[in-house]
């Protein structure tokens, strides 16, 4: 099992098995060119030989005074960020979509703040433009890949059991899965969960929050990790907001306290408001990056 | 409860190390948790006993150092603590503060046998 994600926990659906050492050696072999900038630890999780990574060594002869008293051990230098093997296999996504020009857009939110809706939506609006295929992240059931794969988009399910977030282990191993085409858009729906992915790269160009007019404005400072990490918020069921007290000027005031970078859209996935410019969004981002126009049939 | 995957983080980084340096068990691990960080060290502290149960890190000690937070303050032009992350200056109780400090996550140093 590997420990990094507990990905004995996490199930790929439609993956047979989990056949890391194959898995990982066939990465490499499509990592070729990319073997020398890393610091090679993300390939090295499975009692691999390992060489040094710069652990220093303070030896018996430090050991006292680093910690009195403790004569017969040693005290191992690591300095290194807890996150670092997350952030490793984040890297290595990174360079595979960039290698073949793939747009990954990482969707957060809350459970049910429409996430899974609006896909289906904006995959029916960019897909006679652009090739999308999605992964889906859920504790539990399939039911979200089918609603993707409705719309004729590929589709695979993690499912992260007990696991709170996707994280980029997961996603690695579910994009080789799915193999999405070179040059298309690539929209990995996280679980809902407003806090734990916001600290977990997937190795996506931007994350975007989804927030619904039906959470209250003030969920961007009571949660603010999550608005912090993304580079757009969604704000989505806009045709529901002449029922509610939900005040948007407070919303993304503080939306933007938190992150003044941030770029915002009110969208509804059920009316269809505001896709028009997320979708804009998506294709001049995704042209950015030089993911190309889909190929005419 | 990604404490749990931090948890794991921590020991398989630790092991790691461990085997490297031929050791036979890892008996202390210290780790800097930034007091703005994403990690709660109770959580962590609470997981790590069970993450560790049959590694090299089996029965180790968990050595939680918090660090403050600290940000700077682009109105007042100075260092000031912060005691939430995104949180107001304490001087101008205005909102443009960079963090600088109290995001740490790391794993620095571990004891072995």
């Amino acid at each position: 099992m590997c420990a990094v994600c507990g990905c004995g926990q996490a199930r790929i659906a439609g993956a047979h098995g989990h056949e890391h050492e194959h898995e990982h050696e066939h990465r490499q072999d499509r990592e070729l060119e990319h073997r020398h900038g890393h610091d090679h630890d993300h390939r090295h999780h499975h009692d691999h030989a390992h060489a040094p990574d710069g652990a220093l060594d303070y030896g018996a002869g430090l050991a006292g005074v680093h910690a009195p008293g403790l004569s017969q051990q040693r005290i191992v230098r690591i300095e290194r960020d807890i996150l670092s093997k997350n952030d490793a296999f984040a890297r290595e996504n990174r360079a595979a979509f960039a290698r073949d020009r793939i747009f990954a857009l990482n969707f957060v939110s809350s459970p049910g703040s429409g996430k899974t809706s609006l896909l289906v939506k904006t995959i029916e609006a960019l897909k006679s433009r652009l090739e999308v295929s999605v992964i889906e992240g859920d504790q539990q059931t399939s039911n979200d890949a089918e609603r993707i794969r409705a719309t004729g988009a590929r589709a695979i399910q993690i499912n992260t059991g007990k696991g709170c977030h996707l994280d980029a282990h997961m996603v690695g191993h579910a994009a080789q899965t799915l193999a999405p085409a070179p040059g298309s858009v690539l929209f990995i729906e996280n679980v809902g969960n407003l806090v734990c992915p916001a600290a977990f790269d997937l190795g996506e160009a931007h994350k975007i929050v989804v927030l619904s007019v039906t959470e209250g404005e003030d969920k961007p400072i009571k949660y603010p990790d999550m608005f912090a990490a993304a580079d757009l918020m969604l704000l989505n069921k806009s045709d529901l907001l002449p029922h509610l007290d939900f005040d948007v000027g407070a919303c993304l005031a503080h939306a933007l306290r938190v992150n003044p970078r941030l770029q915002t859209l009110t969208v509804s996935a059920r009316t269809g408001e505001g896709l028009a410019a997320f979708v804009a969004w998506i294709e001049a981002s995704a042209a950015r990056l030089g993911a190309g126009a889909k190929a005419p049939a | 409860m990604h404490e749990m995957s931090l948890t794991e983080s921590v020991v398989e980084i630790a092991v790691d190390a461990a085997r490297r340096n031929g050791a036979g068990r890892v008996s202390r691990i210290w780790v800097e948790v930034g007091a703005l960080s994403h990690v709660e060290p109770e959580a962590l502290a609470f997981c790590f006993e069970a993450v560790a149960a049959g590694t090299l890190a089996q029965g180790a000690r968990l050595e939680i150092e918090r660090i403050a937070g600290s940000g700077w303050c682009l109105d007042c032009e100075t260092t000031v603590p912060l005691a939430e992350r995104f949180g107001a200056c304490p001087k101008c109780g205005r909102f443009r503060v960079r963090m600088t400090a109290g995001d740490e996550m790391r794993i620095r140093e571990m004891e072995i046998d």
